[in-house]
């Protein structure tokens, strides 16, 4: 008998204890807050308006379609370059560019033309070490062609690998990716 | 000279002999408990070789006479205590004092109600490791110390994240059973080792299958029973303190336990450890960010009975574990570059401090037991345990947020078990129970990344009844069954264009809540159904052999990993997707286990053959490309899965010498899809020579060897992506392995140690030397095997002090 009442009294006990520690309220929302949602490369010519040339949105983050613009590049041009990282799943949009550039020693960005695209770019801007970071550059076109440019912005690599200055993205500079987009480029 | 020598040792020799004609000497003295220096009754006192015997009166005192003179072996047995042995040359009427040590497990078997499991009663396959083993691993982990035992290999997640695997088989596939507690510790993440503190374990045992259907139906794997020292009923102070030193990881542990016992029953416990490793190192490098600290406490009071008891205790563990830096990758380009690298990117010199990416897990166990016997019934008894799980883990981060975790879980755990034990109904043995559980999963919202596991609110209740029937002596029969109700409700936000694109927005609109744009958030509710049961019989031959033989079955819902998990691992760069449409698995295993012994070779042998029906698998479903780069996605997938192995162990003992071999291996096959199983522990040999000798302070000096083959049965998980050829800038297709297994490789071992007695209390010093040989290998079950060799040689002396 009296382990009927143990038993029922701890019962009530365990119930009483769930129901405290159930809460019914619905879960906070949570944005993603590492999330890079948008890559816009804007490209300048000399004496010209800066225009947004190309850009990667994944407005959840996800892969599941993105929006990606390009533009045609004319030929034998040079074009002053900058690239904008934004996470726009916040309100306003959160400027990521702001954080590389604090934390420009763990950062470079890599622009990887194909080699069918006659491109090639320039580092514009330093660290504290004297390392390019990518964020700002200048873009050389040649006759024309089409081909894809990729571009890196990787972290916590090393930025004194053989060639990384001149922004050849050997696998010795190892780290991690936190970008990699490919746009598709025409020289005309 | 030579002949002076021979002289000397002819006269040596024959001395005994000489002399032995004088037989009218006696030996008296005292015998007493080395814990609380209480005089011990009832012990036997034998000189080996002859009919002179003495037992000890009630204050210890024991006195044998007409004794010839010469050389003479005592020994000195109580039922309580480790015998002890001492070898006296007699020339005249001598007093020796004994000190005797408890014989820590069957202390617990004869004084206490038995023990929480006991495999003898049932058909349960199953194998155990008792205190001196379990010291060894002191050091280490629980993980770490079952691989001993055949059949259980682990999941480790670099080297100090350590997942018991039992016949093929892991995570929420094997149930943990503290102190009779089932843990309830996120254990379905493969790198989520257990919350328990090995250094608080005087026995575990493992039971192979789902024959332990008290703690629960879902042991498709099986079940890991865990006992704590406990308090005999009389008047005692039992303490003992380890110092752990090691080279690898420079650091060590210190563990100490200390349980006063009374006579009336009252008794309180506490027992602590700490443990501080920095960096570890593998034979070529430093594995940089691979340190740990571990905090934990267990206390506990009791009021013990014989027909009635109430016992309170509390369990903290926390633990601080880096992991490989290395091992934190960005997309599938880094990941096949870390495969083709052979060396870790980030090594540096060592170091103590544990930098992200590293997890902070705190668990603490609260318990409330009571028992109380039944006349002509048996035992009823009843459990409160609560369970709070806090598990941080931090990750590599941008802007500042590497200090701020990137998953904040809190798992809490009720639970209530009754259980009625029946045994005056002769020749039945039988146990009943109810179990009923509340579980609530929250996650802190301002981590600034999606959650990996909802909130979910689940209870969950299960009935027992299992019995056993001694039909003859050596015959036993018994049997079981089990039902469990589960019922899981979440809150969960999905990316809306994931919702989508699983289709569930058509298959399960009714879980929809809400839209907030590029978020859904969607209220899931599942019910699920498991009955589970055993049936097996016991015989007995008259050579003392043991036969065992079961069959049982195993049903397990799906854990809330499988169902909900979302997100990146950075470890393998995987995207993983749970599945809500999962079914529960369901499991057939029969086992036989023979056991024996002829003359100085003992053997067992463990032969089983499991089905499992809708067995869940993860496994790669495609390639997503995201802003930041491909990543291969993994989804769950359900088929029929069919193991089955062997584990084989054997011992031979020769004058002062044993050797203990260990053998398992098992097969796993997915039988839908035609191709063998991921994760199948490979082939694996381990044979121990140890040299002991009593005389000299029980020094032992002991070589293990351990063979582990090569994986070759492995699913081909391997995918092509399209990586950027940095030098060209040209896509080109390329095959990231992550399926090919490690090469075999082979370990030496080795362990030496003796026993002192200082100021009347037992001392011990142990060497152990792990990977003698510092060989370089990888290890196919190790999650971080892409990434870097395994440990090298490392070091470790022990002192332990026993009072």
């Amino acid at each position: 008998m009296k382990t009927i009442k143990l038993l029922s009294l701890s019962l009530i006990a365990l119930v009483t204890f769930s129901a405290c520690s159930d809460d019914d309220e619905t879960p906070q929302l949570i944005n993603e807050e590492e999330v890079i949602t948008t890559l816009n490369v804007y490209l300048t010519t000399s004496g010209g308006t800066e225009e947004l040339a190309f850009s990667y949105r994944d407005l959840d983050g996800d892969g599941v379609n993105p929006e990606i613009k390009t533009s045609t590049l004319s030929a034998n041009t040079i074009y002053s370059g900058r690239v904008e990282f934004l996470n726009e799943l916040e309100s306003p949009a959160e400027d990521i560019t702001e954080e590389v550039r604090e934390e420009a020693e763990e950062h470079q960005v890599f622009y990887v033309p194909s080699s069918a695209l006659n491109v090639t770019t320039q580092y514009q801007d330093l660290d504290a070490n004297g390392n390019p970071i990518g964020v700002d550059f200048s873009l050389e076109t040649n006759a024309s062609s089409s081909g894809n440019m990729t571009i890196f912005l990787i972290h916590e690599g090393d930025k004194s690998a053989e060639g990384a200055s001149e922004g050849i993205l050997s696998d010795s500079v190892g780290g991690e990716t936190d970008i990699q987009v490919t746009f598709n480029v025409t020289v005309e | 000279m030579i002949q002076k020598f021979s002289l000397l040792y002819f006269l040596l020799i024959l001395s005994p002999f000489v002399f032995s004609q004088d037989c009218d000497l006696s030996i008296s003295g005292q015998i007493i408990d080395i814990h609380d220096n209480t005089p011990l009754q009832g012990a036997v006192v034998v000189i080996q070789g002859t009919d002179s015997v003495s037992y000890s009166d009630e204050n210890g005192y024991f006195e044998i006479n007409a004794i010839c003179k010469g050389l003479l072996t005592l020994t000195v047995t109580h039922p309580y205590c480790e015998t002890q042995t001492r070898k006296i040359t007699l020339t005249e009427d001598t007093k020796i004092n004994f000190k005797l040590e408890h014989h820590l497990e069957e202390l617990n078997e004869v004084l206490l109600k038995g023990k929480l499991y006991d495999t003898e009663l049932n058909s349960s396959i199953s194998s155990q490791i008792k205190t001196d083993e379990l010291e060894r691993f002191s050091n280490a982990s629980l993980g770490d110390a079952l691989k001993s035992i055949s059949g259980v290999s682990s999941l480790n997640t670099g080297s100090s994240i350590v997942k018991p695997i039992i016949n093929g088989l892991h995570s929420s596939r094997v149930l943990i059973i503290n102190d009779n507690v089932r843990l309830h510790d996120q254990q379905w993440g493969e790198d989520h080792a257990p919350n328990v503190d090995i250094n608080s374990a005087a026995n575990v045992t493992v039971i192979k299958g789902a024959s332990a259907l008290k703690y629960g139906g879902d042991a498709i794997g099986g079940t890991i029973v865990i006992e704590p020292q406990k308090a005999p009923i009389k008047d005692t102070l039992i303490g003992k303190t380890i110092l752990n030193g090691a080279t690898n990881g420079r650091g060590g542990t210190l563990s100490s336990s200390l349980i006063k016992a009374n006579s009336s029953g009252f008794n309180y416990r506490i027992q602590g450890s700490l443990k501080r490793l920095g960096d570890l190192k593998a034979p070529d490098y430093q594995l940089t960010n691979t340190g740990q600290q571990e905090n934990n406490i267990s206390l506990g009071v009791g009021l013990n009975k014989i027909d009635y008891g109430v016992d309170f205790s509390y369990k903290l563990t926390n633990s601080e574990i880096g992991i490989l830096r290395a091992s934190h990758i960005g997309n599938s380009r880094d990941l096949v570059n870390a495969i083709n690298r052979k060396e870790p990117f980030f090594s540096d010199d060592f170091s103590y401090s544990i930098n992200n990416p590293k997890q902070e897990v705190t668990h603490q166990i609260f318990k409330l037991n009571t028992f109380k016997r039944l006349k002509n019934i048996g035992e009823v008894s009843l459990q409160y345990s609560f369970q709070n799980n806090d598990r941080l883990e931090f990750d590599v981060r941008r802007g500042g947020r590497s200090d701020n975790a990137a998953m904040d879980m809190n798992l809490k755990t009720h639970t209530l078990i009754a259980q009625l034990e029946w045994t005056e109904l002769k020749d039945f043995h039988s146990d009943f129970g109810i179990e009923f559980n509340a579980q609530t999963n929250s996650t802190n919202p301002n981590t600034g990344v999606r959650r990996l596991i909802p909130d979910y609110n689940m209870y969950s209740a299960g009935i027992f009844a299992t019995t056993i029937y001694s039909l003859t002596e050596n015959w036993k029969i018994d049997a079981g069954v089990r039902y469990d109700f589960n019922t899981i409700d979440a809150d969960k936000f999905y990316q809306t264009s994931r919702w989508q694109n699983l289709n569930y927005d058509r298959l399960f609109p009714e879980f929809e809540v809400e839209n907030f744009g590029n978020q859904i958030l969607t209220n899931p509710n599942f019910d699920y159904h498991n009955i589970s049961g055993v049936i097996g019989a016991t015989h007995r031959f008259k050579n003392g052999w043991k036969l065992i033989s079961n069959i049982g079955s195993a049903s397990r819902a799906p854990n809330p990993s499988e169902l909900f998990s979302d997100g990146l691992h950075h470890s393998l760069s995987s995207i993983e997707f749970g599945d809500l449409q999962l079914d529960s698995e369901q499991s057939v295993k029969a086992g036989v286990g023979l056991q024996g012994e002829v003359d100085n070779f003992g053997f067992s042998i463990q032969p089983y053959y499991n089905y499992i029906y809708n067995f869940i698998i993860l496994e790669p479903d495609g390639i997503e490309t995201t802003i930041r780069g491909a990543f291969p996605l993994y989804s769950y997938r359900q088929t029929d899965a069919r193991l089955y192995g062997i584990d084989v162990s054997a011992s031979y003992t020769y004058q002062n010498f044993d050797i203990l071999s260990n053998l398992a291996y098992v097969n796993g096959q997915d039988i839908s899809k035609d191709e063998a199983l991921i994760n199948m522990p490979p082939f694996n040999m381990s044979n121990t020579l140890t040299y002991t000798k009593t005389d000299w302070n029980n020094f032992y000096l002991s070589v293990n060897s351990q063979f582990v083959a090569k994986q070759n049965q492995f699913p081909d998980n391997n995918f092509n992506t399209d990586i950027v050829n940095t030098t060209t800038g040209d896509f080109e297709s390329v095959m990231v392995d992550i399926s090919s297994t490690p090469e075999a490789y082979h370990l030496l071992n080795l362990s030496t140690g003796f026993e002192f007695e200082m100021k009347s209390k037992k001392v011990s010093l142990n060497l152990n030397i792990n990977n003698l040989l510092n060989t370089n290998y990888r290890d196919y079950l190790n999650r971080l095997r892409f990434y870097a060799d395994e440990v090298g040689t490392n070091a470790m002396l022990q002192l332990k002090l026993n009072y």
